[in-house]
């Protein structure tokens, strides 16, 4: 039954990431926003089936939750009018064609060196929630904190850059 | 006893047990989803009955009382009245989305209740983080509001939509900071454990309850008041306000759609309170020793409804917040309050071994000399003195 439901999640995954970006049918943001909802919510269903229930619920929480809701603000805001005129570049359309090479090689060749599949047992006791927080905190520590000031450093910016006059 | 508390837990197994086989797991789960569905739609019509007659009396007048005796079938006739409406559907909206809108709305709260233990081996499933699928399936009803409110392509939808997620978000932040001291408390995500690390009872006579602890009072107050907000509950539903913004989001939804509308809300309402019985109020545990006779569904039962009649007498008491108001209520009391009742929770569970006469007392007082000034400072702090004339950023 997994593996069925593993190709309807990465299936789904990857059709609605792409309608994302690239919808035929429309250039509207408000229909990507909404593709990206059910972008993330099929790669949670991709952490349900490793077993990894604490990741799914972070990954909706999160990311559909406060991330979306932020874009969403943002549309709700902007003229979706002048977005919708707005033409293609032939050089953006390059670059972007080039970025995306480079990046796919980069993602490729990294993939043929690590072993895949191997190891997914063990899998199963790493997803709880347990198992990720002793990890969090006594072995990755430092980066978990650095993340943290990262995102501190990010919400002073954006406290900084919304304040009218400064002093 | 023993039969009466597990009822429904054997009812169901008997029931499945009926099923071939190879079905049994599916018929299961179905079982438990249609007496989900059927315990809260029911639930969903009482409560509209009551709500309608409580505000009457509170109101000093008698409430709907001419559908059946004492108005009671007063739901069975709004919902037909809902089904048989003209559903209109504005030229400009965007079809597709005005359509999902009420139904992203619903959906996903059906799906909080199945983590909520509702008594004694009676949770749909026990997963490791329970309370986080909460939390995660109730950020979708932002996105829901969204939809209602950009698809209808209408001005006050737009700013019912924006003022409602706005509320939302402020809200979610104390609302799971407010739950995290009782994680902390339990050492679990997930919910029926939190109700096991609540059972038992304090110098013989108390119950272990969350509420009963300075940090978990502190906490409930806060849960309480988030839950209103984030159940557009009054005094904070400002983002249907009928007298500026002819319902907000919902304006441009008629018959059905709208009934769903409300019947999203009012299931949110629920399942935040289910939540809140559960983190707080010792879940389905009995508050004496001599009465655990009573079935565990039956006490869980009694702190919702307890409950969800406080939501309902504040509705009826307190007037509407200003939207100023309601976000600087958010971000400079609540969070703040939330924030300092976790360094309470902790220094309480720290000093949790202490072993010399008068520590209850200590513990007591330590954590009150940490909750009353913020409580008090950050009170002062929020009203900042007389009103001063409000700036329209945006207007000038």
């Amino acid at each position: 039954m997994e593996p069925v439901f593993f190709y309807i999640f990465a299936g789904l995954t990857l059709l609605c990431g792409g309608l994302v970006i690239a919808n035929p049918f429309t250039r509207n943001p408000v229909t990507s926003a909404m593709f990206l909802f059910l972008t993330i919510l099929s790669m949670s269903g991709l952490f349900v089936l490793l077993h990894a229930f604490f990741l799914a619920a972070v990954q909706v929480l999160v990311y559909a939750g406060a991330v979306m809701v932020l874009f969403v603000f943002v549309i709700m805001l902007l003229d979706l009018k002048e977005e919708e005129r707005r033409r293609m570049k032939l050089a953006a359309v390059v670059l972007g064609a080039v970025a995306t090479g480079v990046i796919a090689l980069a993602m490729i060749g990294a993939m043929r060196h690590s072993r895949v599949g191997l190891g997914l047992e063990s899998n199963v006791a790493e997803g709880s929630t347990i198992a990720l927080g002793k990890n969090l905190f006594a072995n990755f520590a430092l980066p978990f904190e650095l993340v943290s000031l990262l995102l501190l450093v990010a919400m002073i910016g954006a406290v900084l850059l919304s304040k009218k006059d400064l002093r | 006893m023993k039969t009466l508390d597990q009822i429904f837990v054997l009812t169901q197994h008997w029931l499945t047990g009926l099923a071939p086989a190879a079905l049994q797991p599916l018929v299961s789960m179905l079982l438990i989803i249609a007496a989900l569905m059927a315990v809260f739609g029911t639930c969903f019509a009482l409560t509209t009955i009551l709500e309608r007659k409580t505000l009457g009396r509170m109101q000093n007048r008698y409430g709907p009382n001419r559908v059946g005796p004492f108005g009671l079938l007063q739901p069975a006739a709004d919902g037909i009245k809902m089904l048989t409406k003209e559903d209109i559907v504005p030229e400009a909206a965007d079809k597709a989305l005005h359509f999902l809108a009420p139904l992203a709305l619903t959906a996903p709260v059906w799906l909080a209740f199945a983590v909520l233990p509702f008594g004694r081996n009676m949770s749909a499933i026990e997963l490791d983080a329970g309370i986080l699928f909460f939390f995660a399936i109730g950020s979708a009803s932002e996105l829901a509001v969204f939809m209602a409110g950009w698809s209808s392509q209408n001005k006050y939808s737009l700013l019912g939509a924006m003022r409602a997620i706005a509320q939302m978000i402020s809200y979610e932040v104390p609302l799971v900071l407010a739950s995290v001291p009782v994680l902390m408390a339990a050492g679990s995500l997930s919910l029926p454990e939190i109700v096991r690390a609540q059972s038992g009872y304090a110098l013989g006579w108390i119950p272990r309850w969350n509420v009963l602890t300075p940090w978990g009072a502190a906490g409930f107050g806060v849960f309480l008041v988030a839950a209103a907000a984030e159940s557009n509950r009054c005094p904070f539903d400002l983002p249907e306000g009928e007298s500026e913004l002819i319902a907000g989001f919902l304006t441009e939804y008629s018959g059905f759609k709208y009934a769903l509308f409300f019947l999203g809300e009012y299931l949110g309402l629920f399942a935040v309170t289910g939540l809140g019985v559960t983190l707080f109020l010792g879940g389905w545990h009995a508050p004496a020793s001599w009465l655990e006779w009573l079935p565990s569904w039956g006490w869980f039962g009694a702190k919702f409804s307890a409950l969800i009649f406080l939501f309902i007498w504040m509705r009826a008491t307190l007037p509407r917040l200003r939207l100023d108001q309601l976000l600087n209520f958010a971000w400079k009391f609540l969070v703040p309050l939330a924030l300092i009742d976790l360094v309470a929770a902790a220094a309480w569970l720290k000093s949790g071994g202490w072993q010399f006469a008068w520590a209850l007392e200590t513990r007591w007082l330590l954590c009150a000399t940490l909750l009353a000034p913020a409580y008090v400072c950050l009170g002062r702090h929020w009203r900042g003195g007389t009103p001063k004339p409000r700036r329209y950023h945006y207007a000038q």
